[in-house]
């Protein structure tokens, strides 16, 4: 199979991810979109690691992971924090951080 | 550093200039003469470290270190005596001052014939002024910080006559106006006293920047400001007559500072605020003389530019007629007798300003000025003293008989001002004017009858003073809140006064008779030849006694035989020329027009220049950018996809950017 | 002698006892008062023996040391000096006891505890030392830009107790102006380096090395404007001024008293060693804008200074007016301007630094600084008025003390260059007397006004010993000041003939005369 086509999925992952991230206001759903994003990432580096082969994309994807599992405790804790204070899960509440 | 190790130079001079400078290394006696200032010096630092300690016998201090510098100072004078004529410069080194590569500047002291006549007139004339000071301030809490100042003016002084290169006296110029100003201030409670104070420093300053640039002058042209090298060149005709003119007017405008000449007259009738013993020593006798013997000793400089003369008769001649004019109007003794020194310098700056012939003329007058203006102004500080420190004259009258000594020695001194002979003005003030007209031409017709008008103004203004004072009903009263209670000063106070009235009698025909003023000085100021008189010498002396007895008339007229109102009478009641003289002519009023107000009114302008152009560029830039980044601070919203979205378009920048290098 | 690491102890020494003072617990302020004293006045006692043990008459630097520091880009610890640099390292010196003396009760009044202020005072003779013995324009750097954050704190913290904004506002001001030169020194000190790269093969900021390149005349003048500015700022000329009068104004006593009689010499100093070796070329062409500056300063500093009402704020105008004498004889390219002008930094230290320090005098025992709160001090004060006096006198050059000498040789040194300059100039020194005795009179003059001054004290026996010394030298420098000629005279000339300036010789040549002189 052309491997083409999973770089091409990979991207829509990816547009889609993005598209949520920006467009969404629950939080949790923006969260998943970012996941969204990384996964369309390890797609793309293990379609790389096939395309060269060798093992380096495969690694990094790993890595990704881990790194994804450990944000998704920070982040749903923080989220979490936020709903019990405010009794909402809308990222445009939570704006008191700026000028 | 050896003393005595002086730089023997023979100057390229030509002798019939009168300006071969040729110093003789001291030895012996000569070696000493850094004493006559270190002795003052030393007193007045005994004096002003001693702190309270030494109030009880810091008079005593003080006077004996002034008394101690005549003594050297004579026997100075007697070797010099001693020596061949020839040869009476004698100059020591003291240290090196200021030696920066072709610029080397050297404490060094002269003695010639012109400063050790200064030496004496100063020491001598200053010692008695101490002895007499002891009795004048005996009650005032400040006296010793009066002595001590007293012996660092003697010191300055000294310094300003005994230098042997122009940055010394420059440096003792500008002390005795330090001297000056602290004892015009001495009663710094009297806010007077303070602002004529810091005045007198100001018209000096002024003067002085003259003298600065007269110095840097002849350091670029000649490369040293030794007396010696610089008089050598004049006097060889090295130096380019523009130079030489320059280098000679600023000389004067450093001489009509100190001495209180037009333009920068204005200081000295205000320095009257100082004590009167100050008025007598510095501002008439000696420090204001200085002008007079800056121009003397620098003869060789004068003597080749018409130019510079000129302007020195103008100003003698404007200044003499100004200080008569005014010494008329004041009713303030003390007043009046400052604008008679004002005016009696201008005699003698019209005296030096005739050049070769006009010297020890001015010298003469100077010195004999010296003894009978400190008598003056002695008696009036007797009189004020006597008066509960009353200085108007309106408020004498009849103090004849209660002060006989005071009566007597301000009588003298008195008749040596307006000139009658025997008395010691007749001599130098006759010899001036008769050498005014000897000058011949119109100009010398012009000089010659200014100097004989102020003859008899100064006999008018100062019979009325004497006459106000002494003479007629007393206007004054025993009684009342105002009471006055005159009796005669104490022994101390009397035998200074005896003494210069003495000096006053005999000066002037020591000086003049014969020539022994002239003849001792000529290897100085230069010989002068044979006068050509326009006028017989015995015609101007009638003149002059005429002019002056008319003088002597009017006042006697007017002040004698008519009773003395004891208000002066208002503005409206008296002539314009009155109303003016009451005003100083103006010239108050004309420093503060054209000098004062604008000053403040720049003044003014700056600071709020600097505040908000100069100050306010450097706060706009930094307000400018404080208010960008608030501007930019807007961005920061605080939505979470707003970052997102610009964190998304810097990724697509850069990647774009990495495609583009990539692709091109 | 010259074996002794004379520099390298003198900037160890404080930069030790700067970090024992901190070390110091709070509560410990008399020790570390004491501490501070002694420490001071060992450095000042070792800088007097390394004046004893320079030897004026050698050319370049003496006491060299050089170590590689960092080796890449050519930067070392070089120290050294000539006699320029070897007379404001006896200024700082001499001046940093006096002023931790003086603010010995005034360390107590700031935000932060006596021993931090002590310890930046310590910290800040390191900076002044170091500043002026580096001989690698990297270090110079380094030690410029340190000097600031000790003198921040100073102000910012222990500057007048009543106006908290002002005085924030005053060290903000005088941080961020004196690092925006700062930094524009830097792009030309890094410009050196390239040019240095280019020219010698390697790069080095040595300044030996530096000075003997050739640079690009048109390259030299931005590099000499990155500098100008730097020390324009600094010293300060007109019209990168305003920072002055607001930093002296808010700063405690000793910390105004280091600030104009040291840290501005800085600049003045930079002008002689840095901006003029350097780039000849540059410093020939902007000599008249320099010049002009220079005269425009000391009418407009006058000026300023009759019209202020503050009494500190005045001080330092006058100091302005002061350094237009300053920039003056160093751009006037002769060797007597140029000795007038570095002498002339270290008895500004000594006359403004006595003036303001009884200025501050004054200020602590009435708490304002404004001329009207005054009038008629002489009666109850009448040491502090004279010690006020021989200051304000000082000040406006009166022959027989310091500043006569310095300021007559640079407008002697002027005028045998730029005549009509010089005449200017020299019409500014009636201002110069009317500036201090203007002020002495409405304060120490005339009737007390004020109640409350009828009780103020005289000077107590410790302000007398800090007096004492600088009025000393003021008059001991004003009659005898050959032994700080000797020193600068060989440095100075040397640097003016290195960079092809000789003085005009005099129109007339006298048979004899003493001319050429004993050099």
């Amino acid at each position: 199979m052309n491997p083409a086509n999973y770089l091409i999925l990979s991207g829509l992952l990816f547009a889609i991810g993005t598209v949520g991230v920006l467009t969404r206001r629950n939080a949790i759903v923006v969260f998943m979109c970012v996941e969204l994003m990384l996964n369309a990432c390890n797609l793309a580096l293990v379609t790389f690691s096939r395309m060269n082969g060798n093992l380096e994309g495969q690694v990094i994807a790993f890595f990704v992971m881990v790194v994804a599992a450990a944000e998704v405790v920070i982040g749903l804790a923080i989220i979490l924090t936020i709903f019990r204070t405010r009794r909402s899960a809308s990222v445009d509440d939570v704006n008191l951080l700026k000028y | 550093m050896t003393p005595g190790l002086a730089t023997t130079v023979l100057a390229a001079g030509a002798p019939e200039h009168g300006g071969a400078v040729h110093y003789t290394a001291a030895s012996g006696v000569f070696e000493l003469s850094w004493l006559l200032i270190v002795l003052p010096l030393a007193g007045a630092a005994v004096l002003l470290l001693g702190g309270k300690r030494t109030d009880r016998f810091g008079h005593w201090v003080g006077t004996l270190a002034a008394a101690a510098s005549f003594v050297v100072g004579l026997v100075i004078f007697i070797a010099l005596v001693g020596r061949d004529s020839s040869d009476r410069a004698v100059s020591s080194h003291l240290f090196a001052w200021m030696p920066v590569n072709s610029f080397q500047v050297d404490v060094g002291l002269l003695v010639d014939q012109l400063s050790g006549v200064f030496v004496l007139l100063i020491t001598g004339v200053g010692t008695l002024i101490h002895v007499y000071s002891i009795g004048y301030m005996a009650h005032d809490p400040g006296r010793r910080r009066f002595f001590a100042y007293m012996n660092l003016f003697l010191a300055s002084m000294l310094l300003l006559v005994l230098g042997n290169n122009f940055l010394v006296l420059y440096a003792g110029w500008e002390l005795v106006g330090l001297s000056s100003y602290l004892l015009i201030k001495f009663w710094e409670y009297r806010p007077a006293a303070a602002t004529a104070a810091n005045k007198a420093f100001y018209m000096n300053r002024v003067g002085d920047v003259g003298l600065a640039l007269a110095i840097m002058f002849m350091f670029a042209t000649v490369g040293s400001t030794n007396y010696e090298d610089v008089f050598g060149a004049a006097a060889g005709d090295m130096i380019g007559y523009g130079t030489i003119t320059a280098v000679a007017l600023l000389l004067l405008l450093g001489a009509c500072g100190k001495s209180g000449q037009f333009p920068l007259q204005a200081w000295l009738p205000d320095a009257m605020e100082g004590p009167t013993p100050i008025s007598a020593l510095i501002h008439a006798a000696t420090m204001v003389t200085a002008g007079v013997y800056l121009i003397a000793r620098c003869a060789p400089i004068f003597n080749e530019t018409q130019a510079a003369r000129t302007v020195v008769l103008i100003i003698g001649a404007v200044t003499l007629l100004i200080g008569c004019v005014i010494g008329c109007a004041y009713d303030d003794i003390k007043k009046v007798l400052a604008y008679s020194t004002v005016s009696q310098i201008g005699y003698m700056f019209l005296a030096v300003g005739l050049g070769p012939a006009g010297y020890a003329l001015g010298i003469a007058h100077l010195l004999a000025h010296g003894f009978f203006k400190a008598g003056l102004f002695l008696g009036s500080g007797s009189v004020i003293h006597a008066m509960n420190d009353e200085q108007d004259m309106r408020r004498y009258g009849g103090l004849r008989r209660l002060m006989p000594v005071t009566w007597v020695t301000f009588g003298l001194g008195y008749l040596a001002i307006i000139g009658l002979p025997p008395f010691s003005g007749f001599f130098t003030k006759d010899k001036i004017i008769e050498t005014a007209f000897a000058k011949g031409g119109t100009s010398g017709y012009i000089y010659g009858i200014v100097a004989l008008l102020g003859a008899g103004i100064t006999a008018f203004y100062m019979t009325r003073l004497f006459v106000m004072t002494f003479h007629g009903r007393p206007r004054w009263s025993t009684e009342g809140a105002d009471a006055k209670h005159p009796h005669e000063s104490p022994l101390s106070m009397t035998v200074p006064m005896i003494l210069l009235a003495v000096g006053s009698v005999a000066a002037g025909g020591l000086f003049i008779v014969g020539g022994t003023l002239s003849d001792w000085l000529a290897p100085v100021v230069g010989e002068h030849g044979e006068a050509h008189h326009t006028l017989s010498p015995a015609v101007v002396t009638a003149l002059t006694l005429v002019v002056s007895v008319g003088g002597f008339a009017g006042a006697f007229l007017r002040y004698q035989l008519r009773p003395v109102a004891a208000v002066a009478p208002a503005d409206s009641e008296v002539s314009l020329l009155t109303v003016a003289a009451r005003r100083d002519l103006y010239a108050n009023t004309f420093n503060e027009v054209a000098f004062m107000r604008p000053g403040q009114y720049l003044t003014r302008f700056l600071v709020w220049f600097d505040s908000v152009v100069i100050d306010g560029v450097v706060r706009g830039t930094a307000a400018g950018i404080g208010g960008l980044s608030g501007r930019l601070r807007r961005a920061q919203t605080g939505y979470v996809r707003t970052y997102a979205l610009s964190m998304l378009g810097g990724t697509i920048l850069v990647v774009g950017a990495l495609l583009l290098v990539r692709a091109g | 002698m010259n074996s002794v690491p004379w520099l390298t102890i003198l900037l160890i020494v404080p930069a030790a006892g700067a970090v024992l003072v901190a070390l110091l617990p709070k509560t410990a302020g008399e020790l570390a008062k004491r501490l501070t004293l002694a420490i001071t006045a060992a450095t000042f006692v070792l800088a007097l023996l390394a004046t004893i043990a320079y030897e004026p008459g050698e050319p370049g630097f003496q006491f060299a040391q050089s170590y590689t520091w960092i080796e890449q880009f050519g930067v070392s610890y070089a120290v050294g000096v000539d006699g320029i640099s070897l007379v404001l390292i006896l200024l700082a010196t001499l001046l940093v006891p006096v002023v931790v003396l003086a603010s010995w009760h005034e360390s107590e009044q700031g935000r932060r505890s006596a021993g931090a202020f002590f310890a930046l005072l310590l910290a800040l003779e390191t900076g002044m030392i170091g500043v002026f013995a580096a001989t690698d324009v990297f270090l110079f750097y380094v030690f410029f830009e340190a000097m600031l954050i000790p003198m921040y704190f100073l102000i910012g913290s222990y500057g007048s107790p009543k106006e908290q904004a002002q005085r924030s506002y005053a060290a903000v001001k005088f941080l961020l102006y004196s690092l925006f030169g700062g930094l524009l020194m830097l792009a030309a000190v890094i410009g050196l380096y390239v040019v240095s790269a280019d020219e010698l093969g390697k790069g080095t900021f040595d300044f030996a090395a530096l000075r003997q390149m050739e640079i690009d005349p048109g390259l030299q003048k931005w590099l000499f404007l990155g500098f100008f500015i730097a020390f324009a700022i600094k010293a300060p000329l007109f019209p990168f001024h305003t920072w002055l009068p607001d930093a002296g104004a808010q700063s405690p006593t000793g910390g105004a008293v280091l600030l104009v009689g040291v840290l501005d010499k800085v600049g003045t100093f930079g002008l002689i060693r840095y901006c003029i070796p350097l780039f000849p070329d540059a410093s020939d062409y902007f000599t008249p804008l320099v010049l002009a500056l220079a005269v425009v300063g000391i009418f407009y500093g006058a000026l300023l200074a009759i019209g202020q009402r503050d009494m500190k704020r005045l001080v330092s105008y006058t100091s302005l007016a002061h350094f237009g004498f300053i920039a003056l004889g160093c751009f006037a390219f002769t060797s007597q301007a140029g000795t007038g002008a570095v002498l002339y930094m270290v008895n500004h230290g000594l006359s403004t630094g006595l003036l303001f320090l009884v200025v501050g005098f004054l200020v602590a025992r009435r708490g304002s600084r404004d001329v009207e709160a005054y009038g008629g001090m002489a009666k109850v004060t009448p040491l502090l008025a004279g010690v006020f006096l021989i200051a304000a006198l000082s000040s406006l050059a009166l022959p027989g003390l310091n500043s006569f000498v310095s300021e007559f040789l640079v407008l002697v040194g002027t005028f045998t260059e730029y005549r009509a300059l010089a005449i200017v100039a020299t019409t500014g020194i009636v201002l110069a007397a009317i500036y201090v005795l203007h002020l002495y009179k409405r304060t120490m003059t005339g009737p007390l006004v004020h109640e409350e001054n009828k009780l103020v004290s005289d000077l107590s026996l410790r302000e007398k010993v800090v007096v004492a010394p600088v009025v000393a030298l003021i008059i001991g420098l004003g009659i005898y000041p050959k032994p700080l000629i000797d020193i600068i005279r060989p440095s100075i000339t040397a640097t003016y003939q290195d960079v092809g300036h000789s003085d005009p010789a005099p129109t007339v040549q006298i048979a004899g005369a003493n001319t050429g002189g004993n050099s």
